[in-house]
């Protein structure tokens, strides 16, 4: 378990994540009634049971006066008492862990049909591990909150103020002694967790630096012991071990003085109610039974005080992740289709793009009244060198952004008349980050249309070429494909997404036809199964061979995000522009 | 275990302090409830105020003592826990980085990683803990006991007959309940991973309008995530209710067993009181014992990884006598001869079964005069880069011999070695540093050796264009750099090197074709007495160098000047001709 960061985050708006946070507590309102109940019932229950062990006592008076019949009945009482409060207390616990886990059920489902409904460019501009721990780290942060600390609260109080009421019904005399110790107990713990505070921050901090520092250097070993580097970031390292073993010093330094100090406050207030108690016993002021109570209810003190402290700053945390929670939830979603929107059936696959303009921001506008048409089977390649945008025509084309003025026709009309889904469906694709989930070889390329036969499966599987492979998998079309996919090569699962595509029966195509890293024999073995997928289809290709950029109907070059050249291979050759330079150096 | 005690042991003088402060701490504890007693059933009936408030003095005294030599003691734990898991972490990270390539990839990096970080940091918590509470919960378990049997043998039989209940319990909870917890991690890894699909596809379901499809997946996971949440929430919930019900049902038993006692006239009504302090300490012992017991479990586990680490031999690639290598006469700067290299066979570490390994490349020979260029082209698994790792000695060669002007390879020191060398991997490391870092990278450069081993990778520009220059900050991994930049930055560091080999692994794939036919072009006009090793996917890449080595399944099915290959070897003349437009 990596360090436990104990920053308290504060929210920002805590009023209105407090309001949204009960929300979802209402739904539960009986349950909750019911466990607030139960906790008022076990703490008054518990809290009795020093009372009675006093009375018990008070009937013990010394050799042969003993008054059995009132020890008898107090102690049955007092196991009675405290069954019930135990059986209480443990229902409670589990009546919060369900509404917790339930709410927390609930959280993690409308965070994923909100990251469903929302537009592609979310994902673009958020960090996977960054969405990824709003379910996995803050929902469980909230959940902890809610099913232990709101609890904890409660008792905790009602112990406090219950103790100190019993006290001042046993023996107001002997009350002198909490009040000496419970202030020591409120000063001292509001003083320990500011001072330490800061000091589990840093400590955090350190580690993470520390853990950052250790991954670094061990993905890059062989780099290091390449450039002889080793001794080098071993003695970095231990600067930041040192740093790392201080601020750990630090925070234990203090941090391991709230234990015994909370002992000796204990201990002091048992000191305090035997001296008083001893002299007022002595002057048969109290009876030793009330001073047995006392001893018990002042034990109650100094521990929920402390605890009180930490439950608070976790409620902090725990706001601060239903913050980052609720933000998530009201990130503007994909803008829903049109009323009147008629879906995609039957397409001819024209699609024309009419003096679009377009920008990731509004601000920085990157296509200016582009325009280009592909009428139906024509090839599209798109061109340009790595990281230049050349996507951005595709994320146009399936709706993933919609530009900010000019128009995509399909098949004559706005594509916007069509619902989202049936547009995208008349579309394949085949992207260069071939995307696999952990499941079967079947269930992956079945993923293309649901409610397609093993037959078809298999067919598309021996288009794409890939069934031959599929058969020597240890079990055919039912091996499962693991999450990182390393038990099957990239240019397998290349293969994979084009036969998935092959199911799509579609008469647009989205094709990369990036194969880095992909032996020779399987880049072949993709080609063909490129050209098969591409025929009789309107394709837009991510072009990296000049046997497709050749062919091509209409080449875009792509340079710095916008559109530099535009059109057929002896057009731009004439031109002898960038398309001419990049082409030229393919020989030199 | 043993690994925690052999870092410990360095200590020991100062461990053995502090846990003799802790059990003075732990037995004066024990007396204040004693005194207690004392004062009720002793002093009262003497009806001196002075002596009350003195006893009382006395008390608060022990219980201030008390604090203090805890306090201390704790202290004494802390530092030894810093002393002991500074040395362990260095120890460990020092060995991982020496690592030889066959070990790095037995244990693979995630492994080496988490223990490095979450393993220590478990250790370190153990450490820490095992010198406060493992003294103290059981000297309290134990004292309690003895002491209470002191006032009174026939009650601390009660308590005692509590303690295999409470160890019941304990036992119960932690076999029964860890390994639920095990199943709502896996639960939870289950439901991130369909998470984690869903983001990096996002566009695959989206233009397959899957969302429905993949919510209904999502939705059982988390159900089942649900479920076992609750179940093991249910178990855990149980240990503290029935210990605390246990406390006090021997409490109200102390008090009724007290009556008797104290009307036979065998007991003093005060020893009732005394009891029930002696009762809470012993239940916070219990406690104490519990969170030991899973703490130890946990740190176990770390210790045993972290200890796997640190005993695997050391110095395995150390520089072997020439008698046993002995050199050749050549005027060759590199010589593979009859190179054949398959991985051994892991041990018990990786629980990888002990198959037979197949040779990663078997018989190359090739030779290389200073100055000249050779370019390795094949498939990928075809062993281009294992050559490489030969020719560094990340590995040692299983047959044949691989030599450096003449000397075997394996009798040079890795400095001597790799020092000559300058080298780009395939996917090779950015680290989160300046790029003036990144590249000069602990080599001690001027301002202009630095710009131009960036110009002549043709960095140089786009980095004195960035506001910060050189000194722009790389994210870890190089993640606000885009793939062409890292290759290029990459390309810039082996060259500020100054090496007289060059390895290209693989390290133009992300450049354009323009960006990198001047790279070479570069390369052949500013360095023309450098020895060159290109591995490409790209027959652009290496049509230029003196030599090319064409691999297929590990061994050299091809070798010879680009022309020699079109006529020679049809496997090259296929790539040529799909990647030149052919196909």
């Amino acid at each position: 378990m990596p360090p436990i960061s104990s920053k308290t985050e504060k929210p920002k708006d805590a009023k209105k994540t407090v309001r949204r946070l009960t929300a979802y507590l209402l739904r539960y309102r009986y349950a909750l009634l019911l466990a607030l109940l139960l906790s008022v019932g076990g703490n008054l229950l518990a809290l009795v049971g020093p009372k009675l062990s006093g009375s018990a006592i008070n009937a013990i008076q010394g050799p042969g006066n003993v008054a059995f019949d009132r020890v008898f009945h107090y102690v049955r009482l007092m196991i009675v008492f405290y069954i019930a409060s135990s059986l209480m207390n443990y229902l409670l616990s589990i009546l919060m862990m369900k509404i917790g886990r339930t709410i927390a059920r609930n959280m993690r489902n409308d965070v994923f049909d909100k990251l469903m409904k929302l537009p592609v460019g979310y994902f673009d501009r958020n960090q996977t591990g960054d969405i990824i721990s709003r379910v996995s780290y803050d929902i469980d942060v909230i959940n902890g909150s809610l099913s232990t600390d709101v609890v904890q609260l409660f008792s905790s109080l009602i112990t406090v103020v219950g103790a100190f009421i019993m006290m001042l019904v046993v023996c107001p005399p002997l009350v002198l002694a909490a009040c000496i110790t419970i202030p020591i107990s409120v000063f001292y713990t509001r003083h320990m967790t500011r001072r330490t505070r800061p000091m589990f921050a840093r400590r955090s901090a350190c580690y993470g630096k520390l853990n950052g520092f250790a991954e670094e250097m061990f993905s890059g070993q062989r780099t290091l012991q390449a450039y002889v580097h080793e001794a080098r970031s071993v003695r970095d390292f231990d600067r930041i071990n040192d740093e790392a073993c201080e601020a750990f010093y630090n925070t234990e330094y203090y941090g391991t003085m709230i234990g015994p100090s909370v002992n000796f406050i204990n201990n002091l207030s048992l000191s305090l109610v035997a001296i008083l108690g001893s002299i007022f016993y002595m002057y048969r002021i109290v009876t030793l039974g009330d001073i047995s109570s006392f001893v018990l209810y002042s034990r109650k003190f100094s521990g929920p005080i402390n605890e009180v402290a930490n439950i608070f700053h976790e409620f902090l945390s725990a706001l601060a992740a239903a913050e980052r929670v609720f933000r998530l939830l009201d990130e503007p979603e994909e803008a829903p289709d049109k009323e009147n929107a008629l879906p995609l059936t039957e397409t001819r696959g024209d699609v024309e793009l009419r003096d679009i303009s377009f920008g990731y921001s509004a601000e920085k506008i990157i296509l200016r009244g582009v325009n280009l048409r592909a009428d139906a089977g024509k090839l599209i390649a798109i061109v340009g060198p790595t990281g230049a945008g050349k996507t951005t025509i595709i994320n146009l084309l399936m709706r993933f952004y919609d530009p900010q003025s000019g128009q995509v026709l399909v098949d004559g009309t706005d594509h916007l008349d069509y619902t989202r889904s049936s547009l995208r469906h008349a579309y394949a694709m085949v992207l260069q980050d071939t995307w696999l989930f952990h499941g079967t070889v079947y269930d992956n390329i079945a993923y293309g249309r649901e409610n397609a036969t093993r037959e078809e499966v298999v067919a598309a599987a021996k288009a794409a070429r890939i069934h031959k492979y599929i058969m020597c998998l240890p079990k055919g079309y039912d091996t499962i494909i693991t999450e990182d996919g390393s038990n099957i090569s990239k240019g397998q699962k290349q293969l994979l997404t084009i036969a998935r595509a092959m199911l799509y029966r579609s008469r647009m195509l989205i094709l990369d036809e990036a194969t880095s890293n992909v032996d020779t024999q399987t880049e072949r073995q993709i080609q063909k199964a490129m050209r098969t997928l591409m025929q009789g289809k309107t394709c837009f290709v991510i072009a990296h061979r000049l046997s497709t950029i050749r062919h091509a109907d209409q080449i875009l070059v792509i340079d710095g995000g916008t559109i530099a050249e535009q059109g057929t291979h002896e057009e731009l050759l004439a031109k002898k522009g960038i398309y001419y330079t990049m082409y030229q150096s393919q020989f030199q | 275990m043993r690994y925690i005690g052999r870092y410990m042991k360095q200590f020991r003088w100062r461990v053995a302090g502090g846990v003799t402060i802790k059990f003075a701490g732990a037995v004066l504890e024990l007396l204040i409830p004693y005194i207690l007693e004392y004062m009720i059933d002793g002093v009262v009936p003497k009806e001196r105020l002075s002596l009350i408030v003195l006893w009382g003095a006395l008390m608060i005294g022990t219980a201030l003592l008390v604090m203090l030599l805890n306090i201390y003691a704790n202290r004494i734990a802390a530092s030894v826990a810093r002393d002991s898991i500074r040395d362990l972490r260095h120890d460990l990270f020092e060995k991982t980085i020496y690592l030889t390539g066959t070990r790095f990839d037995e244990v693979t990096l995630p492994s080496l990683i988490s223990r490095m970080t979450s393993d220590t940091y478990v250790v370190q918590t153990f450490i820490g803990m095992i010198q406060r509470m493992g003294v103290r919960a059981p000297i309290m378990l134990v004292g309690g006991i003895l002491v209470s049997s002191l006032l009174d043998p026939y009650l601390a039989l009660l308590l005692l007959c509590m303690v295999p209940v409470l160890a019941g319990i304990i036992l119960f909870v932690s076999r029964k309940g860890i390994p639920l917890f095990y199943r709502v991690q896996e639960q939870l890894d289950r439901l991130t991973r369909i998470l984690r699909e869903n983001i990096t596809g996002v566009r695959v379901v989206k233009a397959l309008s899957k969302s429905d499809y993949e919510t209904r997946r999502y939705r059982e996971r988390n159900e089942a995530l649900t479920r076992a949440d609750l179940k093991a929430g249910v178990t855990m919930a149980l240990p503290n209710p029935v210990l605390n019900l246990f406390l006090n049902l021997g409490l109200s038993l102390v008090v009724l067993m007290g009556a008797y006692r104290v009307d036979r006239g065998v007991m003093q009504p005060g020893v009732i009181l005394a009891f029930l302090t002696y009762f809470n300490m012993i239940l916070q012992a219990v406690m104490g014992i519990n969170r030991i017991f899973m703490q130890y479990t946990k740190a176990g586990a770390s210790a045993g990884r972290i200890g796997a680490i640190l005993d695997l031999s050391a110095d395995e690639l150390a520089p072997a006598d020439a008698a046993q290598y002995p050199p050749i006469a050549t005027s060759d700067y590199i010589t593979f001869d009859r190179v054949s290299f398959r991985y051994p066979v892991p041990d018990s570490l990786s629980g990888e079964t002990a198959a037979d390994r197949e040779d990663c490349v078997s018989n190359i020979s090739f030779s290389l005069k200073a100055g000249e260029s050779l370019g390795i082209i094949g498939a990928t698994g075809s062993g281009k880069s294992t050559l490489i790792h030969l020719l560094m000695r990340f590995y040692d060669v299983t047959e044949g011999a691989i030599y450096v002007n003449g000397t075997d390879v394996r009798t040079l020191s890795l400095s001597e070695l790799r020092g000559q060398m300058g080298v780009v991997f395939q996917n090779d490391t950015i680290f989160a540093d300046t790029l003036a870092e990144n590249i000069s990278f602990g080599k001690e450069l001027t301002p202009e050796q630095l710009q131009t081993a960036a110009d002549h990778a043709g960095i140089g520009s786009f980095i004195r264009g960035l506001p910060e220059g050189f000194s722009y900050q790389a994210a870890k991994a190089g993640a606000n750099l885009s793939g062409g930049q890292k290759q290029r930055v990459l390309i810039a560091r082996a060259l500020a090197k100054q090496p007289s080999l060059l390895i290209l692994d693989d390290a133009s794939s992300a450049l354009d074709y323009r960006t990198d036919a001047k790279l070479r072009s570069t390369l052949r006009k500013e360095y023309p007495a450098l020895t060159t090793i290109t591995i490409a996917q790209r027959v652009s890449s290496v049509k230029d160098m003196s030599r090319i080595l064409v691999l297929e399944g590990g061994e050299c099915i091809g070798y010879g000047t680009h022309d020699e290959l079109l006529q020679g070897c049809p496997v090259y003349r296929e790539i040529y001709e799909s990647q030149m437009g052919g196909g």
